[in-house]
């Protein structure tokens, strides 16, 4: 198993950089060429909510992304160390402003949506230090 | 690739041609392009992605702003698109029904035309 983590502060800016290396740590894993759109689309989403999420709660606090290459799996973790607020209205971080979708009409956290669709495995949970979005792909654990 | 943004009007319809990556950095100056635009009384767009390598949930949250701000002008906001993975994101959220999709920038304009 290997692991390459990247921690940046929660800057738009950024996100560009986490879809830039975990395509390469993914492209390096094995995932197929054909998944690889799916996999930069997926991590860009999980990373832009965990970025509003921190700029609206805890912008000094750092954005964490893990991506680990096991036997047969690619998987992504994008944990944000915002803990969970009573004050945070559901689906906060995701599509924000005045151009939101959920701001258009449609509903609220489009981005987790985007994520399920793309992502062959998702599995989001929330602890006291903050939210964690656990996404995976096949792939032929060429890093190991 | 960062954003680059363009305009110009064909056929009394304004054409805004983007290129590179829509994301949650470069969206606000799309969003801002768009606004202005609207501001400047032109409410029947067309939004050329032909050239767009990446669109993520914040570029769709603009073009739905767009969309909003110009439909509250009795106008339209039309799509240019033949990139599968473009278009993967508007089918995966439903978007598809919400836009006008088109594969060029003329047929784009003559939908236009026949909707008037």
């Amino acid at each position: 198993m290997a692991t390459v983590e990247l921690s940046f502060t929660p800057l738009p800016a950024h996100v560009r950089t986490a879809r830039l290396v975990a395509t390469a740590v993914a492209r390096r894993s094995g995932v197929d060429e054909a998944l690889m759109d799916e996999v930069r689309l997926a991590v860009g989403e999980a990373c832009s909510r965990a970025v509003e999420e921190h700029r609206l709660y805890c912008p000094a606090e750092p954005i964490r992304l893990a991506l680990t290459d096991t036997a047969d799996r690619f998987l992504v973790v994008v944990t944000d160390n915002c803990a969970p607020s009573a004050t945070k209205p559901p689906g906060a971080g995701f599509n924000g402003g005045d151009d939101s979708p959920g701001a258009a009409g449609m509903p609220a956290g489009l981005g987790f949506a985007v994520i399920a669709g793309l992502a062959d495995d998702v599995e989001i949970s929330e602890t006291a230090a903050g939210t964690s979005i656990r996404m995976s792909w096949p792939s032929a654990g060429g890093a190991r | 690739m960062d954003l680059k943004l363009d305009h110009h009007s064909k056929d009394g319809i304004e054409i805004v041609d983007v290129e590179g990556e829509i994301d949650v950095y470069t969206a606000p100056r799309l969003r801002e392009l768009l606004i202005e635009l609207v501001n400047n009384r032109f409410y029947q767009l067309v939004v050329n992605m032909e050239k767009v390598e990446f669109l993520d949930s914040t570029g769709l949250g603009v073009l739905v702003g767009g969309l909003k701000r110009v439909r509250a002008h009795d106008g339209s906001l039309d799509l240019v698109c033949t990139q599968e993975r473009i278009l993967k994101i508007f089918r995966i959220t439903g978007l598809t029904k919400v836009f006008g999709i088109h594969d060029t920038v003329d047929e784009a304009i003559a939908a236009k035309r026949s909707e008037k």
